[in-house]
């Protein structure tokens, strides 16, 4: 088979969209329904006990949280369809409270399912090709991507048919279904990173080589929580038919060498950093040598090529011109719509459309948060006008990816009748925030109203365009769910003598040039922090060389001192 | 010596309860409090008891402060947990009729 399979398919009326599941897809996921449904009866009849059930279901999204059941539904490198998303809003109203929350793995979470209903709620999504399998415990997660895969005008390649690669791959593999500890792998198909790909146990770089073959720059041991390490490189260039090889070799060392005895170090990026990058590459290449990967590479090429066939494909308009008046005429005319524009809509690699991203940040809001109207609406609007396709971004928002220019209008008034047409994109008030101790039974402290004071604080759109590109992210708790190692600000909430404190890092990135966030200084009261926040954002306004000066590029330039300065000094 | 009530979720919800006179109850106000070391190993005598019946999972002891009929988890982290989110005062025990009274 030639490498020439391993392209997905680009062109203008050929881009692939949702992956459709084949009889053996639909079978394997009804399956493990009826096997979860036999479980939960059992464990309700007191034929298991809870220690043999807990992995069972946590194998099945479902966690026991602060309040109730929680349950996360895979939301495979956050690709969904209209109909999945309208099935979501249905559950949320018949089963839960009324809305998701849409998580950093491009997830989402119902906070209020009654362990009964579950395999209800299962029934209800393999229905629509949807399941919550691996969406926990120490097993491959969700594989995660770049929100603008398959659309963004920078991309190399489209990642998407090789996530589903690794996906299936990696569902229920019967030699990486108990690992020392959870393991996520990201991929992106752009130079500019938009997955975080080095804060992952294994991240993926497509590439293309001196020859223009596709291929991938493989990194590992990358990793939040509470021991913050950026993923290494492993091998700068892997020809892409080798992928699941590679990564198989990747998890068996991690397998074999990966500490079980503290789970705190269990995680492949400790391994990484006690055995250095150059013993670890080198047991993953003699793994890989040993491996027979001929026929290995023949399966991935025809894996791949089946797997491509899957995948809907989407049917652009051809020759639309690259600019249409009426969108024109519309942003000219409107200043509101023309704010909005600016900051949320992104450039199509395909003329005459555009990339809607949809801000779930409202001014006040929980970030990530959307009630079943909301996705109702989203799902309409992505069939009325965006090809049926939605996509779920790991910074806690939605996008549409295929809207046509001329239609951009009309969606941004139906987006905004559902106050879902926040202008706030990249903004200091679209935070990452995680459930914290409002939802988590492992936090230590609450994130989500902290986002949302700092939020009301810079209400102001003018002050936050003002202040430009700037990422804060809030976890309730050292395992860093909200990314706050990597947030521009990032804020840790953890509890000292009794009571709620914020840890504050600065300059911390999750993009190409990732890096981790360093720590201020001592912590700060609940009541204390937004003000701390603004104290940060003003000492970089007051020190910055003109609005051409990132806060990054600005903290690169000065460091903490002034911050600290600003912030300590008076106490 | 420190006041405690028993405290776990339901098997089949999930929904937070606490042990009161006449079984598990969703309202910390109505819990039965152990102010003493024999209280305390009555409590969880049943709670070993409903964990064993499939009734409950995870039960343990939570400390409060009582006074005038009133009950209050001392840590904030089961304040919240008796209430509900607090981003959310519609959810939760919070959201029921005099429930925090």
């Amino acid at each position: 088979m030639s490498a020439t399979v391993l392209e997905a398919p680009v062109g203008a009326s050929v881009t692939p969209a949702t992956y459709c599941y084949d009889a053996f897809d639909k079978q394997f996921v009804a399956e493990r329904t009826a096997q979860f449904r036999d479980q939960v009866e059992r464990r309700l009849a007191g034929l298991l006990t809870e220690e043999q059930f807990k992995p069972l279901r946590l194998m099945n999204g479902v966690y026991l949280q602060l309040h109730a059941y929680m349950l996360r539904v895979a939301i495979p490198y956050g690709t969904l369809s209209a109909v999945q998303l309208r099935r979501l809003a249905d559950i949320a109203e018949r089963f839960d409270k009324g809305y998701g929350h849409f998580t950093t793995r491009q997830n989402l979470q119902f906070n209020w399912p009654r362990l009964v209903e579950i395999p209800d709620i299962l029934e209800q999504l393999a229905e629509v090709e949807m399941h919550a399998i691996q969406t926990s415990g120490n097993c491959i997660r969700n594989v995660t991507t770049d929100q603008w895969a398959g659309v963004a005008a920078d991309e190399i390649m489209d990642p998407r048919p090789w996530c589903e690669l690794l996906r299936q791959w990696s569902s229920l593999h019967p030699e990486f279904s108990f690992l020392p500890r959870k393991f996520k792998i990201a991929v992106t198909g752009s130079p500019v990173d938009r997955a975080a790909v080095a804060t992952h146990d294994i991240g993926l770089r497509m590439k293309r080589d001196g020859e223009g073959r596709p291929g991938f720059e493989v990194l590992a041991g990358g990793g939040l929580g509470r021991t913050p390490i950026l993923a290494r490189t492993v091998r700068a260039f892997l020809p892409a038919d080798e992928l699941l090889a590679y990564v198989g070799a990747i998890l068996r060392v991690y397998n074999r060498f990966g500490r079980r005895d503290n789970k705190f170090k269990a995680r492949i990026k400790i391994l990484v950093h006690e055995q250095g990058i150059e013993a670890f590459r080198a047991a993953v290449e003699a793994e890989y040598a040993a491996g027979e990967h001929a026929a290995e590479a023949a399966l991935t090429r025809a894996e791949l090529a089946r797997i491509q066939a899957h995948f809907q494909p989407i049917g652009y308009e051809d020759d639309l011109p690259e600019r249409d008046p009426g969108f024109d005429r519309a942003v000219f005319e409107d200043e509101v719509f023309a704010g909005w524009v600016r900051g949320n809509l992104v450039r199509h690699k395909v003329p005459g459309y555009a990339i809607v991203n949809i801000s779930l940040k409202p001014v006040g809001g929980i970030p990530g948060d959307a009630t079943a109207a909301q996705m109702r609406t989203v799902a309409d609007l992505a069939e009325r006008h965006g090809l049926g396709e939605i996509r779920v971004t790991h910074e806690q928002n939605l996008v549409l990816p295929h809207v046509r220019l001329r239609d951009v209008h009309a969606v941004w008034e139906a987006l905004g009748e559902a106050g879902l047409a926040t202008p706030n994109l990249g903004l200091i008030s679209d935070i990452i925030a995680c459930p914290g101790m409002d939802y988590c039974a492992l936090a230590t402290a609450r994130s989500i109203p902290v986002a949302q004071a700092v939020a009301r604080r810079f209400a102001d759109l003018d002050r936050q365009r003002q202040i430009g590109d700037l990422k804060i992210k809030i976890s309730g708790c050292i395992n860093a769910c909200g990314h706050h190692h990597v947030g521009h600000i990032g804020i840790l909430g953890l509890e000292k003598k009794g009571v709620e404190s914020y840890q504050i890092t600065l300059g911390g990135d999750a993009g190409a040039d990732a890096a981790i966030g360093k720590i201020l200084g001592p912590g700060f009261a609940y009541d204390e922090i937004t003000d701390a926040v603004e104290t940060i954002v003003d000492t970089y306004l007051q020190g910055r060389n003109g609005p051409g000066e990132t806060f990054l590029a600005f903290h690169a330039r000065v460091g903490a001192a002034p911050f600290k300065e600003a912030l300590y000094a008076a106490r | 010596m420190v006041s405690r009530v028993l405290t776990a979720n339901h098997l089949a919800s999930g929904d937070v309860v606490y042990l009161a006179a006449d079984g598990w109850t969703p309202l910390l106000r109505d819990a039965l409090i152990a102010s003493d070391a024999a209280a305390e190993a009555c409590l969880l005598g049943r709670a070993a008891r409903d964990e064993e019946a499939d009734i409950v999972v995870d039960p343990y002891l939570v400390e409060v402060e009582h006074s005038a009929g009133r009950i209050e988890a001392v840590h904030y982290r089961e304040r919240f947990r008796a209430r509900g989110p607090s981003v959310r005062p519609d959810l939760g025990k919070q959201a029921l009729a005099g429930a925090l009274a």
